[in-house]
């Protein structure tokens, strides 16, 4: 009997089975996300302090989550190829890089226009929103790293173990509203104490963040049924040629 | 629906959102169609993977 990664170790059956579940994950993401938006628009009082900008959280944090925990997922797939050479490991840490860098993008853009009417201005050079662009810039790093190497198994363990020094940024981004001088809040939902957000404002936070969640894991598996193809393509187009110089070869004899 | 006075940050914020994720998709959905268009190729030209080629034989 195999276990589920031995399974998904095999390209082909990854192939089938995520083809199998891709519709469904998707579907759910886009029902649960508009129940969602429903809930943030039309069931949801505004903040007491902040008045109707606290909507923006209900982007502005699943976003923030997802930019995390696709990092994390780039970290243990780094840590699959380099440790255990899983072979969907590379292919899944190459497939993160850039829907991590968007949702980091995303957090940061929804930040900032959130900030100017809560804080007065769009930007501030502290803990919180520094590392977050640090991450940023990590996530661009190791598309760049990755796409300036032309031998790939090599670009793959260089990525990797960037992706895995990479890693202190979590931590870091984590802790950086309780250390640091910051006009960003403090945790208020994973926080030692439980969560001190009113439900009638959690309840569309935690929708929206699990339809993002949703959303991420559909456009990850996506993203690595691309690339499994485009390594049959390379693979195929390398026989092809190999194929070619023996024919030509075998004629000159 | 009345956001108030700032609703242009409100607004703007699930513009740039739902302009970048519909990006994001689009991308990977052309990503994906180019990919199946090569491997179409190619089988087309007659180099297919080995387990194509022993399934169709």
């Amino acid at each position: 009997m195999q276990t589920i990664t031995q399974r998904l170790a095999n390209p082909t059956q990854f192939m089938q089975l995520s083809a199998r579940i891709l519709p469904w994950v998707a579907g759910a993401a886009a029902a649960i996300i508009a129940y969602g938006l429903y809930l943030s628009f039309f069931d949801s009082p505004p903040d007491y302090q902040q008045g109707e900008t606290v909507r923006i959280m209900y982007i502005h944090v699943p976003s923030a989550w997802v930019a995390m925990a696709a990092y994390a997922l780039i970290a243990i797939s780094a840590f699959g190829l380099l440790v255990f050479r899983h072979p969907l490991a590379d292919v899944s840490a190459k497939a993160a890089a850039p829907i991590g860098a968007v949702f980091t993008f995303l957090a940061l853009v929804t930040g900032s226009l959130w900030g100017r009417p809560t804080w007065g201005t769009y930007w501030v050079w502290d803990a919180r929103l520094t590392s977050v662009l640090i991450l940023f810039f990590l996530y661009l790093g190791l598309i760049a790293l990755r796409s300036s190497i032309e031998d790939e198994t090599l670009a793959s363990k260089l990525t990797a173990i960037l992706a895995l020094v990479g890693v202190v940024m979590l931590p870091i981004i984590k802790f950086s509203v309780e250390f640091g001088n910051t006009l960003h809040q403090g945790a208020s939902i994973l926080r030692a104490g439980g969560s001190t957000i009113d439900p009638a404002i959690e309840l569309p936070l935690l929708v929206m963040a699990l339809g993002f969640t949703l959303m991420f894991v559909a456009l990850h598996l996506k993203a690595m049924r691309n690339e499994v193809l485009r390594r049959r393509v390379k693979a195929l187009q390398m026989a092809e040629v190999e194929r070619a110089q023996a024919g030509r070869l075998a004629a000159a004899e | 629906m009345d956001l108030g006075p700032h609703a242009v940050f409100i607004w703007s914020a699930y513009g740039v959102t739902a302009l970048v994720l519909a990006g994001l998709i689009a991308w990977l959905v052309f990503d994906g169609r180019a990919q199946e268009r090569r491997l179409a190729d190619l089988a087309a030209r007659g180099v297919k993977r080995r387990s194509d080629r022993s399934a169709n034989s």
